[in-house]
């Protein structure tokens, strides 16, 4: 019974830790359960037996009752103990990597993943993994604390600015299981949250070999406005600090010298690596070299989102390409 | 002492009588009193101000979770909330709360003396207090701050843009109130108890409050000092938690959490001191284990200090250090579940009533016992892994700290406000409160266990629909215990005008402070008196309003 009144109450169990996890949990529920309603009925009951009467006098006493104390905190040492004991061997679980497990680089920063597998094979925010084989994720953060969290998995580590650090487990069951960022990051750290995919080794592999990749548009767009934030003064908006990209591309551009240039990619190359070569008129210089923070697939997955922010049949005409 | 107590006080003999309230009504006599009793009730008010203020902040956020979404406000403001309902009730309800209000007011009483030994220390206490207030609400107009109540860096000391560093400020200038309360009450155990009254006729009260004064005059410098390297490196750039500076994120957690671990125990200890006051009064019995509750206090202060540790089980700390963490975590939860059941065996043999003190009493030790129970979750390092920084979490800390410290404080309001004030409130009204108040704070934190199994993260504007139900009924109980919060804030009030008049022992209860009359004089004592009995001597028999 997973569900109560259509609301779910416990959790999806994918990976080798919910099984050893969950008993520990619902163990310990019962036993909190028994102790509380135990102590809550004991005081019901005394409270009801040892009522003050009319006529009922009941002087004050120091009471000992040296076995029942001796039992009261020799057993609770002992399950105390016993839970720590437990605890500690789980954890063991947790830190011991089973050899052969699958590397998978991951970094963090404000407000996103970043994955990276064995063969260069890279997604944002979600993770594709294989079932059935043990997976060992190896992660820094590039500005504040972070935490990779999969409910699901029943795993959670820090994520820390200046040291790796690494969590494994080993998915049971295939399926799309949700993944959050649990240590707080400032603004929207509730949404720097994604999608572990557990798939059949077959189709795991299929996707590593390069299935479903992200288009170069939809990483230009990501570059242009998340990770180099341009879109913060290409804002679209006319007064804007920088130009509309809108219906760029193989259009003629006016320049500050008053001579005019197509917007071509060569021009939308240089406009990004050296901006202050070309200006648009109107506009001042305001905008950074990204000539030594971009390599060549930066570059073009740019260029391609900025075509794409221009009608269809002018991207055809100009670059020979088939239509998106 | 024995010089004061044979130059005796002449008292007009008026026919109304002059007691510490109405001795003089001006504006001095009330900001610059030295006397404990008028400073216990200016922290009251304080702290209440800054209470509701927490509690408008954490109502304005659950009604954000109602919905999945993040409609209702934008994220950063909900991060403010959340940031300013933690700094507001940690460091400007929590900390202060029972020893600053109840302890001032009633140490001394309790000790059978006429002030605390350093009255002006006391009072300075209050100002830096409210000096550190200063700072809170400058923070709160320049835009409140959104790093979490933990400060954690480097989110706190480079990349939040917002005013960490009065907030910082805020907290480190109250912890210097704390200290001065600390020290303040050490001495005056120790060198102010009246004549025949040795350690062990102490009410536990006083212990806990002596053991929460060591907490305080040790843990607190700590995180001022934590608080001033977080203000220099965002001020100035010297690099000591921000790796890209070259310093230590973790190192930040470790000097952070060995203060604020103890400071669970600053908030709690006094809890312990009330709920065994007024579990031995309306039981009219000894309380069970005396001995037991009076060193545990000390136990529980001392090895406080060395469980920090179990806050970072996955942050990065060594896999060793983790596992003594986690063994003295569980070794200091045996004192507190036996505290639990000798509370219960104080029942045993005793003539039992249940007005309003005690309801909140019982109440009290129900989300105690559920409180620490969950805790014991969190200490086993394997099952912290999953439930770590999850609504699991949140609901253990408030079954502790609301659950337990809150109520504790409602049930010595409850049953030292006719001391204080001289006032009955209205009795069935307080009693229905405190049900409203637990059902409501059930209703609140029960779903939360629920969320954190589930794995839904703490500190989360917008969450997948699913949670959905569990978050409503969060914020319906929440709406429920604002009510009741608000409705005793209410009768308290009332019956400062309108409340009848207690005499000097309305609930027959044993104790120093139940000899003197209702409200005290300013000097407490006409005499000071020889303690010939051990505490909690209930005989069973009615002694209310015996006059002096």
């Amino acid at each position: 019974m997973s569900n109560f009144l259509n609301f779910p109450i416990i959790p999806v169990g994918a990976s080798t830790f919910a099984e050893k996890v969950d008993p520990l949990f619902y163990l310990l529920t019962l036993m909190s359960t028994v102790l509380t309603v135990g102590i809550f009925m004991g005081i019901v009951i005394m409270a009801a037996v040892f009522r003050k009467k009319p006529g009922v006098d009941r002087p004050s006493q120091a009471l000992h009752a040296p076995i029942l104390e001796l039992t009261w905190t020799i057993i609770p040492t002992i399950v105390g103990l016993g839970l720590f004991v437990w605890g500690a061997v789980l954890f063991d679980d947790y830190i011991k990597v089973p050899e052969g497990a699958l590397q998978i680089d991951v970094i963090a920063k404000q407000w996103m993943w970043k994955v990276q597998h064995e063969n260069g094979m890279r997604e944002v925010n979600d993770l594709h993994i294989p079932v059935g084989r043990p997976v060992k994720l190896t992660m820094m953060s590039q500005d504040v604390l972070h935490n990779y969290a999969v409910p699901a998995m029943r795993v959670k580590q820090d994520v820390i600015p200046g040291r790796y650090t690494s969590l494994w487990f080993e998915p049971t069951k295939t399926g799309a299981f949700p993944m959050f960022c649990s240590e707080y990051c400032g603004t929207e750290h509730s949404l720097m949250g994604g999608t572990v995919y557990v798939m059949e080794p077959q189709a795991y592999n299929e996707w590593l070999a390069g299935g479903p990749k992200v288009s170069p548009q939809e990483a230009g767009r990501f570059l242009f406005e998340e990770k180099l934030g341009c879109v913060t003064c290409h804002t679209g908006v006319s007064g804007a600090r920088g130009p509309d990209l809108k219906e760029v591309f193989g259009h003629a551009v006016k320049l500050a010298d008053g001579s005019s240039v197509t917007a071509d990619e060569e021009y939308l190359r240089e406009s990004i690596m050296e901006p202050a070569k070309r200006i648009v008129a109107t506009f001042t210089p305001l905008m950074p070299n990204f000539a030594n923070q971009l390599n060549d697939e930066d570059v073009a997955n740019l260029i391609a989102y900025i075509k794409s922010l221009t009608e269809e049949e002018v991207v055809e005409v100009e670059t020979g390409a088939p239509a998106p | 002492m024995a010089v004061v107590a044979d130059r005796q006080i002449i008292h007009e003999t008026e026919i109304r009588p002059r007691h510490y309230l109405n001795v003089n009504h001006s504006f001095w006599s009330w900001f610059f009193t030295t006397d404990h009793k008028r400073i216990a009730m200016l922290y009251l008010g304080t702290i209440t101000v800054f209470f509701l203020m927490g509690g408008v902040f954490a109502l304005l956020f659950r009604l954000e979770l109602m919905t999945p979404e993040g409609d209702l406000f934008q994220a950063d403001t909900y991060n403010r909330f959340f940031t300013l309902h933690g700094v507001l009730m940690i460091f400007f309800f929590l900390v202060p709360s029972i020893p600053a209000t109840l302890g001032n007011f009633l140490l001394p009483i309790m000790v059978g003396c006429r002030d605390l030994a350093f009255p002006k220390v006391n009072l300075a206490s209050y100002w830096i207090f409210v000096f550190a207030g200063m700072f809170g609400v400058g923070m709160l107009a320049s835009g409140g701050v959104d790093t979490g109540w933990t400060f954690y860096a480097p989110l706190s000391t480079h990349y939040s843009n917002t005013s960490v560093f009065m907030a910082a400020m805020a907290a480190f200038f109250a912890g210097f109130a704390s200290i001065l309360t600390g020290v303040n009450f050490i001495v005056t155990v120790h060198k102010m108890r009246a004549p025949g009254l040795t350690w062990f006729r102490l009410p536990l009260f006083v212990w806990a409050q002596y053991a929460t004064g060591i907490i305080m005059m040790l843990g607190t410098p700590v995180i001022a000092i934590t608080l001033f390297l977080v203000a220099l490196e965002r001020v100035w750039g010297v690099g000591i938690f921000d790796p890209a500076h070259g310093g230590d994120p973790v190192l930040f957690q470790h000097m952070f959490w060995f203060y604020s671990h103890p400071a669970v125990y600053i908030m709690i200890l006094p809890g312990f001191g009330v709920i065994s006051e007024v579990i031995a009064c309306f039981s009219r019995n000894k309380i069970f284990g005396y001995h037991f509750i009076a060193f545990s206090s000390l136990a529980i202060a001392v090895l406080g200090f060395f469980v920090w540790g179990h806050h970072m089980f996955i942050a990065g700390q060594s896999v060793y250090t983790g596992v003594v963490f986690s063994l003295i975590t569980m070794l200091v939860a045996v004192p507190s579940a036996i505290k639990v059941f000798n509370w219960t065996a104080t029942f045993y043999g005793g003539n039992v009533t249940l007005e309003s003190p005690m309801l909140y009493a019982i109440g009290f030790m129900g989300l105690f016992t559920v409180g620490g129970l969950t805790g014991l979750f969190l200490a086993a390092m394997g099952m912290d892994v999953p439930l770590h920084d999850t609504y699991f979490v949140v609901a253990h800390f408030h079954y502790v700290m609301v659950g337990g410290m809150v109520m504790a404080f409602m049930a010595g309001l409850h049953f030292w406000w006719p001391k204080m004030t001289g006032r009955m409130y209205p009795e069935f009204i307080a009693k229905f409160n405190a049900v409203i108040v637990f059902l409501g704070f059930n209703a609140t934190f029960f779903p939360q266990f629920i969320l954190g199994w589930l794995g839904m993260p703490r500190r989360y504007h917008a969450y997948p629909e699913e949670w959905q139900v569990l978050n409503v009924m969060s914020t319906a109980g929440a709406t429920i215990l604002g009510f009741g919060f608000t409705l005793a804030i209410a009768y308290f009030i009332w019956s400062l005008f309108y409340g009848e008049r207690a005499g000097n022992n309305p609930w027959g209860a044993k104790g120093l402070e139940w000899t003197i009359e209702s409200p005290p004089t300013t000097h407490n004592f006409h005499h000071i008196p020889t303690v010939t009995e051990d505490p909690y001597n209930y005989t069973g028999r009615e002694e209310v309003n015996v006059q002096q």
